[in-house]
């Protein structure tokens, strides 16, 4: 009897699905806001409903055969033990069951791989442990770090409601536009994910793979990293502005000009204090995650930056593991990454914080300089 | 004469062994046993405590889960935990619980006087503790233990893995080593000691789906020591088998390691659906259902097997051809697996059904096996993958198919047969207790990982969105609920085979059939020195 | 019913555990050697406990062996025992061809997917614009990063040493199949030679797989760090050549116990798994002769 209570329960829970999709007892994927997110939900529901009555049906008779024929209520067996006909029934049936499945699935499967005629092309590349995002035909760039405060993740400040699924420079895409995204990573392989989109596609070292959106509904959709890739796989998550088509173009404009100044901030002066605010910012959002806040690292993975032989010795050292990396460890060559404003403040700041206090600084023109030294 | 060097037998090998001496004295039985119910008790044993040490990682990530925020452990051992979880419980509990029973009960089953080649048999086993102590010692080692997920995916295991990852692989080849020497072992066993009058269609199922599962063995476990000697190549000596820059590809890890990978979890469910099928007939005191086409399907099962690998890589870019192939060849393997459960099921139909602990696992095992299987299917549908993939409603659907599959499976044997091992009968209530709070438990820990996914929470990650909260606690108290009920597991057994319990008869079991029931309880040493008739 | 021989089951053995002992020291010692050496520290312990590990491997494959042996010679085996051998054997093979295959999918894969990819056709094809100036081609003359995976200057052309390799790996075949018909018949003396003459081919197959090696990496810059080309190469060739040593050592255990006056005609189940198993490594041969270096 408690069998079968149980179960029941059980099989009741399983139908509601679609009905429970509240706050934090979410039970559904969303439909989304995409043309293949909405395909991909029809098909997840189609397939599920399948599935709840082959369940319903083939649980209820267990459950019926366990009440009635049980030896307690004197129940004698009977001794059959074959039957073609039904063999060959409860094989066919399920096969034809499955091919009618599998027509619509493959119609969405070459749709989603369709990527041609795009009216925007983006390069998302998976780093450890950041997205960055380039704008392939407006030749800009950025990284897309998670900006909840690490307070948070330590039970030191309450979580905000966005926890975790935050970053300080989304991506942003016209609504409506058909989308190509080119997928690869820089050292492991990591996955770009956005449940709404319906889009997942794995960032590959090495190799691009190509999948398209187009989003209908302006608004701000969130994603996560889903491919392992080491100790903050769980801490660089996707964020994704859509905006109508015109504010995209104004917003296109004003990355590019703010690219423009960048290049012009390589050539001005720098003065040590502008550098040390500079290079604090910017270590704390590319270097910290391994090196630690306060620059005692993770040995040996991730060495302590204060009073490391590296950081209060040579200056050249000091810039070739930065911009150059360090092969066969997760120290990757930043001077790709980073622009020379960038690696010049982080050179500095970690020459002079915590205590290393060196009192020397490197100015973005030694670095342009430098860079241009190494192609030689 | 000669010289013979073995052990204390020296004469005695020479002779033509007509009188059976029992167990030798002492703890170095345990070392230079050639005996399979000797084997067979230490991969019990050992499988067991491997899944006591996989199941506290578990205890720990799911304590870690409970609450949004770091409170426990910090990532890097977080990654360490559930790598090793993985690779403790498919290497370390379930294929040794299987080869354990294979070992007590095929060559009882087939009328045999022990295994085909029993040294190797005991070569097999202490091969297990030696490969498991090597890793589970990188944990200790400079920069942790490995740290990739038990799929191990080049290039964070190559390039970017610990130190350790070395003696990682080389752990992996000698529990590999002892996997294909045990398969050839059981293959060898069953075609060739056979008690005359046993033709392969009269074999019991638990005998057919060990064979099959040999096969699957010997054909996948040299494809992971291809992948794993290529990673060591790439870390070790700079080949570029898994690196773009010098021609290779990361995918390329992915698609060798599938290839072992898939038929790799047929491995670890085929025995249990013949022990199953063993079980339910017994207590339905009804013949299974369609033998033969019970064997015909466990066949097609394992030859679809090797043709569905991809089905794990659908987001990683492979062209859509091969997305289409792999989808469609992974539907068409619910269709004999189907047809496994319509059987179970109609054996128990009109039978006279009696619910001792074995077969209320086997009938937890068909329902949520079954679920499990449901979640499956779902997956199997490429552009809905793309949703699932890599989140925690693939954590549901394997857990669902391992743990009341699997291992609810390992449960029923070990309480069907126990009475056969120790000569008496485990507490019955106990056992009932043990099999319901498990039931709840994990239903409790896995059922809302299915909702998890479906809401976007990925695999593999310590701590999450504040959307996910509830049901994490909730499957985390599930899950303390399954791991602690397991202790009660390991006392039942203790006080069986301490004889603390109703001695058992040879056939303790109303409905049970089969050779290994005509020998009395607990087995003798020796049994089927001279092979039975069987007609 | 005519008399049963009982299945012979050894009562104990020391063997399987001090085989365990062997091979965990072995291959510990082997991952010692590896790390420490990648961290550019000392060797030396890791060395010491290869050593060991390998020395325990080899007093545990005589005494093994040598019991197996000396149960055959008492008569202690049945035919049923003679069967567990050959399935055993057959299947032990079959193990070792799904080890080559793990490998052969691996250049396959590589020549008809990632190589053309990178290099810009086909679906994945984009890819070629993280990659350069690379242009596929196979061998691999240039790499996608040479600084990181130099490009050989050249390759080994099928129709030099590997033609001279193949013929006397095929040759070998045929002439263990003539020892193995000459035991048949009782032909000691043509046994022994034949037999022998398989173990000069199989020496001199090595010999000159040793100088193609040498050859490689000292005059073609062909190494194990040459890309996918040389690591499917080298992979592929020198765990055929380590079979190939190991399938000379067997033969050549068996031409000592043919010396010493083991095997009649009809028993000689030792002599045919080191013939079976001499086969398979001619056949693989011929499957890399035709993948690696003609197409």
């Amino acid at each position: 009897m408690r069998v079968h209570a149980k179960r029941a329960l059980a099989l009741c829970g399983l139908a509601l699905f679609p009905v429970m999709s509240m706050a934090d007892w979410t039970m559904n994927m969303s439909p989304g806001v995409t043309q293949t997110s909405n395909d991909i939900y029809g098909l997840h529901m189609t397939i599920l409903w399948i599935c709840v009555v082959i369940g319903v049906v083939v649980f209820g008779v267990m459950f019926w055969s366990i009440f009635a024929h049980r030896k307690s209520r004197g129940h004698k067996p009977a001794n059959f033990h074959e039957n073609t006909t039904v063999e060959v029934l409860w094989t066919i049936i399920p096969l034809v069951v499955l091919v009618a499945m599998a027509i619509p699935a493959t119609a969405t499967l070459i749709d989603m791989y369709d990527t041609t005629e795009a009216d925007v092309d983006i390069k998302i590349t998976g780093y450890q442990w950041k997205w960055k995002y380039d704008y392939l035909d407006d030749e800009f760039g950025y990284f897309s770090s998670l900006s909840t405060p690490r307070d948070q993740i330590n039970n030191r400040q309450t979580k905000g409601d966005n926890y975790l699924l935050e970053v300080d420079n989304p991506l942003v895409v016209p609504v409506g536009q058909k989308v190509r995204l080119l997928m690869t990573a820089n050292d492991v392989i990591h996955s770009w994910w956005v449940p709404e989109f319906g889009l997942k596609k794995d960032a590959i070292p090495g190799f691009i793979n190509e999948a398209w959106i187009r989003v209908d509904t302006p608004g701000t959709y969130r994603g996560q990293c889903t491919e392992l890739c080491g100790k903050d796989h769980g801490f660089m998550p996707i964020v994704v502005e859509a905006v109508p088509q015109a504010e995209y173009q104004t917003w296109i404009g004003e990355q590019r000009a703010a690219a423009e100044k960048e290049k012009e901030l390589t050539q001005k002066e720098w003065t040590m204090a502008e550098l040390m605010e500079r290079g604090e910012k910017s270590y704390q959002s590319t270097c910290a995650a391994c090196h630690q806040a306060d620059g005692s690292g993770l040995p040996p993975s991730f060495p302590a930056l204060r009073g490391s032989a590296i950081a209060v010795g040579d200056i050249a050292g000091h810039i070739d593991i930065v911009v150059n990396g360090k092969r066969g460890t997760a120290m990757q060559a930043f001077g790709e990454q980073l622009n020379e404003v960038d690696i010049a403040a982080i050179i500095t700041y970690e020459r002079n914080a915590w205590g290393n206090n060196m009192g020397d600084m490197v100015t973005p023109k030694e670095i342009f300089g430098y860079k241009i030294q190494q192609q030689q | 004469m000669s010289t013979v060097a073995d052990a204390h037998t020296s004469e005695h090998s020479l002779e033509q062994n007509h009188d059976h001496h029992g167990p030798a004295k002492g703890w170095t039985r345990w070392l230079f046993t050639t005996n399979h119910k000797d084997i067979g008790t230490m991969y019990l044993i050992f499988s067991f405590g491997m899944f006591l040490l996989g199941g506290t990682m578990a205890m720990v990530i799911r304590a870690e889960l409970f609450q949004p925020g770091l409170q426990i452990v910090q990532p890097e051992f977080f990654n360490q935990l559930t790598t090793m979880h993985g690779l403790i419980m498919v290497f370390g509990a379930v294929m040794p619980a299987f080869v354990g029973l294979a070992n007590w009960m095929l060559p009882l089953m087939v009328g045999a006087p022990d295994m085909a080649l029993p040294r190797m048999n005991n070569w097999s086993f202490w091969l297990l503790p030696c490969a498991f102590l090597i890793l589970v010692s990188t944990l200790f080692m400079d920069g942790g233990g490995p740290n990739f997920g038990w799929t191990f995916y080049a290039p964070l295991s190559t390039t970017y893995g610990p130190p350790s990852t070395t003696y990682f692989i080389f752990a992996l080849h000698i529990a590999g080593a002892s996997s294909i020497m045990g398969a050839i072992n059981v293959i060898s066993t069953i075609l060739n000691m056979r008690a005359p009058g046993m033709t392969l269609m009269k074999m019991p199922l638990f005998v057919w789906t060990w064979l099959i599962t040999a096969f699957l063995l010997l054909a996948v476990m040299p494809v992971l020591a291809g992948v794993l000697t290529m990673m060591l190549m790439d870390i070790n000596f700079g080949t570029s088998f898994f690196d773009a820059s010098g021609g290779g590809d990361p995918v390329l890890f992915q698609h060798i390691f599938w290839f072992f990978g898939h038929p790799e979890v047929y491995i670890m469910i085929l025995p249990a659906f013949g022990a199953i099928s063993h079980i339910v007939p017994a207590f339905s005191r009804k013949p299974l259902f369609g033998h033969a086409s019970m064997v015909y399907a466990t066949c097609a099962i394992a030859l679809l097997s090797f043709l569905v690998w991809a089905h794990h890589m659908f987001t990683v870019g492979i062209p859509v051809a091969g997305q289409l192939f792999f989808m469609y060849a992974t539907l068409l393997i619910a269709v004999p697996t189907g047809v496994k459960v319509f059987n179970w099921v109609a054996t128990m139909f009109r039978g006279s059904m009696t619910f001792e602990a074995p077969m209320l696992f086997a009938i937890a095992f068909i329902i949520l096996f079954t679920v499990g299987g449901f979640s499956g299917l779902m997956l199997a549908i490429a552009p809905a993958d793309f949703q699932y993939h890599d989140t925690y409603f693939v954590v549901a659907h394997f857990h669902y198919v391992l743990v009341p599959g699997a291992i609810f499976g390992i449960f029923a044997s070990a309480y069907f047969w126990l009475p056969k091992w120790t000569g008496y009968m485990y507490d019955e209530t106990l056992a009932k207790t043990h099999f319901w709070l498990s039931f709840v438990g994990m239903n409790l820990a896995f059922f809302p990982m299915h909702f998890l996914g479906l809401a976007g929470m990925p695999r593999r990650i310590p701590d999450y969105a504040l959307q996910f909260a509830d049901f994490n606690m909730v499957s985390s108290i599930g899950a303390f609920l399954f791991g602690a009920t397991q202790l009660l597991f390991l006392f039942i057994v203790v006080k069986c085979a301490r004889g603390n319990g109703e001695p058992a008869a040879a056939n303790p079991w109303d409905g049970a059939e089969g050779l290994e029931w005509t020998v009395p309880s607990p087995a003798p040493y020796h049994t089927f020195s001279t092979p039975p008739e069987v007609r | 019913m005519s008399e049963h021989q009982e299945y012979y089951v050894p009562e104990q053995s020391k063997w399987p555990i001090i085989a365990t002992f062997g091979l965990g020291t072995t291959l510990f010692g082997a991952a010692t050697i590896m790390v420490d050496g990648g961290q550019g520290a000392s060797t030396s312990s890791g060395w010491m406990i290869f050593t060991v590990g390998l020395l325990l491997m080899a007093y545990m494959i005589f005494g093994w062996f040598g019991s197996v042996v000396r149960e055959s010679r008492a008569g202690l085996y049945s035919p049923q025992m003679d069967r567990s051998f050959r399935w055993g054997m057959s299947w032990f093979i079959f193990s070792e061809i799904m080890f080559f295959a793990a490998f052969f999918g691996a250049l396959f894969y590589a020549r008809v997917f990632a190589v053309p990819w990178l290099g810009g056709e086909g679906d994945r094809g984009s890819s070629n614009m993280l990659w350069e100036g690379f242009q596929a081609t196979w061998p691999l003359i240039n790499t996608p990063d040479p600084s990181l995976y130099p490009a050989p200057k050249g390759i080994i052309g099928p129709w030099g040493l590997p033609l001279i390799n193949t013929i006397l790996l095929v040759s070998s075949s045929f002439t263990i199949t003539v020892a193995h018909h000459a035991l048949k018949a009782g032909s000691r003396k043509k046994l022994k030679l034949w037999l022998g003459a398989t173990i000069v081919l199989a020496l001199a197959f090595v010999g000159f797989q040793a100088e193609e090696y040498m050859h490689a990496y000292q005059d073609l810059n062909l190494t194990l760090q040459s890309g996918i080309y040389g690591s499917t190469f080298f992979m592929l060739t020198g765990f055929h050549g380590a079979h190939v040593i190991l399938g000379t050592i067997m033969l050549t255990v068996m031409l000592i116990r043919i010396i010493k006056g083991h095997f009649s005609a009809d028993n000689h189940f030792g002599f045919e798994a080191a013939a079976w198993y001499w086969h398979f490594v001619d056949v693989v041969w011929l499957m890399l002769f035709v993948f690696v270096y003609v197409i």
